[in-house]
């Protein structure tokens, strides 16, 4: 089976790329599923069904989605080879462009759109910097001066990743996408033993523990300060 | 490449600030170190913010400037013909063409139902098929199968689109907008293509508009106009895809003029009768294949004189509509 991890903002197209992308993989004889890992509220898992895609969804509640993902990875894995699925497709949405669920070894693919903003490469760590595959969105709403723009900066960050323009409305891009998610020589048999690209951020403060009070007293743990002195000249 | 000062690097790739205005690293006043250097004159604080590894960083400097250079020395590889070889339609029937060549210079519309497979074609020339798409269509560049670079990189793709319903998003002035971008292409006269850009702008759309305009205030007919006009002189696409422009407000047969001046070759998805009848040829589609692909006749070349008389007609009173004049 292969594993591919799939993240990016909310609201970025992974969804709908995702659903193109295995639809274009029709006739190729590979089984696809999916997982879905969220925060609060998904009903993409109804999307999947319908397009007839097997899919398991995760909602991680009051911890950090990504957390969540790799403490439960390894068992939806199971899941997979258990079913004797070709395509394991694990979609995440990364809510503080920190972190990144991203394994060594596992493709890893990031869907990013141009309404996003041009300093958004910038600003998304991991998630985007280490991803081998990005997908681009959206670009049939923006002109192509921005989407030249945007992909050079993309590409400035990330370097060494292909990128991809992908309209996931009209399936643009994603027979092309497909091509690079599945590969005979990419099978996995467990993840036992595999290791995270990155480290999760280090957060373990009173407020992760359900503090709601406000004020020195009450922090505890990793916390850090503002630094209203030079905070201007490190904001760029 | 990895232990040169930072001040050496930018003797001699000048661009390489962007890396580094990229990936938020400051360096001022450390141009003397390398960027192992700035990394490790960084607080704690702030090595902690920055969650890559050194090596994974100067590997990512190294691809930027290759990528680059490659960019920057890449001008005499100029594209002089593109040529398609037929496949299947969706129903696995054999294309009827032999082989269909497109050079600089050409004006061909699409014409097809929606859904019946344009933007297929557009995606398997974007992609430089190679018996490896659904259509099974195979695309050559310069009768030679073509270079992986025209699949993955971003600076060298083959095709440019503008549609309908593309919009700016960005918040800057016209002219800060259209530096932006020609900065990010790397092109010498950076002042020159500027002025160009807006005057050639200026020139397609009804309405003038100045440099300190926001991108955002435009209307449709001078977003369309500055779109081309920035498309035909600062993307290097060999390909432009025009599709469905037909109510834009812009003098169309100007934007074509301005595009074939930089040898561009234009793709028209279409069924605006003027702009499919400039066109030289007409690929038809359906179901998902190319039936046929008509030459346009003298006969059609006398109906675009008349089409084209309406059309100045039209504009002319849309015109005075905007003045302020009443119709007699």
């Amino acid at each position: 089976m292969n594993l591919v991890t799939i993240s990016g903002p909310p609201s970025s197209g992974k969804t709908s790329v995702i659903l193109k992308t295995i639809a274009a993989m029709t006739g190729r004889g590979i089984k696809p599923a999916v997982v879905k890992f969220d925060c609060l509220y998904t009903d993409d898992d109804e999307l999947y069904r319908k397009a007839g895609i097997p899919v398991k969804k995760g909602l991680s509640g009051s911890l950090c989605p990504d957390h969540y993902f790799v403490s439960n990875i390894e068992t939806v894995v199971d899941w997979g080879l258990e079913q004797e699925y070709d395509l394991l497709v694990s979609e995440s949405a990364g809510l503080c462009n920190r972190c990144s669920p991203y394994i060594k070894g596992i493709r890893a693919v990031c869907v990013i759109d141009n309404l996003s903003g041009i300093n958004t490469p910038k600003k998304i760590g991991p998630m985007l910097k280490s991803a081998d595959v990005i997908v681009i969105t959206k670009g049939d709403i923006v002109s192509q001066a921005e989407r030249e723009v945007f992909a050079s900066r993309v590409q400035a960050v990330n370097p060494r990743a292909v990128i991809l323009h992908v309209n996931g409305l009209t399936g643009q891009g994603c027979y092309e996408l497909s091509t690079l998610l599945y590969d005979d020589a990419h099978h996995i048999t467990s993840l036992k033993g595999m290791e995270l690209r990155f480290s999760m951020p280090s957060a373990l403060c009173s407020y992760c523990l359900g503090e709601t009070r406000i004020g020195e007293s009450y922090q505890m743990g990793n916390v850090r300060k503002i630094d209203l002195h030079t905070g201007a000249d490190h904001e760029r | 490449m990895r232990d040169k000062s930072i001040r050496e690097l930018q003797s001699r790739f000048p661009y390489v600030h962007a890396f580094f205005d990229d990936n938020a690293i400051s360096y001022a006043g450390m141009e003397h170190l390398s960027l192992r250097g700035v990394i490790e004159a960084m607080s704690e604080s702030e090595r902690e913010e920055f969650p890559y590894e050194i090596e994974t960083l100067e590997h990512n400097l190294e691809t930027f400037i290759e990528q680059m250079q490659a960019f920057l020395s890449a001008d005499e590889d100029t594209v002089h013909s593109i040529t398609i070889f037929p496949g299947t339609d969706k129903s696995g029937v054999p294309e009827q063409f032999d082989r269909l060549d497109m050079r600089p210079g050409d004006v061909i519309c699409i014409v097809g139902p929606t859904g019946s497979g344009k933007s297929r074609l557009l995606a398997d020339i974007e992609w430089v098929a190679q018996h490896d798409t659904p259509t099974k269509r195979t695309v050559f560049v310069n009768d030679l199968v073509p270079e992986s670079k025209w699949r993955f990189s971003i600076s060298d793709k083959l095709v440019a689109q503008l549609s309908q319903n593309m919009n700016f998003v960005m918040d800057l002035s016209v002219e800060e907008f259209v530096r932006m971008h020609a900065e990010s292409r790397m092109i010498e006269d950076i002042d020159g293509a500027v002025q160009s850009i807006i005057a050639s702008a200026n020139g397609l759309a009804g309405e003038q508009f100045s440099p300190e305009t926001p991108i955002t205030s435009l209307s449709g007919g001078q977003s369309r106009a500055l779109m081309i006009a920035d498309t035909a002189v600062l993307s290097r696409s060999p390909v432009i895809l025009i599709d469905e422009i037909e109510n834009a407000g812009i003098d169309r047969k100007k934007a074509l003029e301005l595009l074939l001046a930089e040898d561009k070759i234009v793709l028209m998805a279409t069924h605006d009768p003027v702009l499919a009848l400039l066109g030289d040829r007409r690929i038809v589609i359906r179901n998902g294949g190319i039936a046929s692909v008509i030459e346009t006749t003298e006969h059609e070349r006398g109906i675009l004189k008349e089409l084209e008389v309406l059309d100045a007609r039209l504009s002319e009173l849309r015109n005075r509509l905007r003045d302020g004049e009443i119709l007699r």
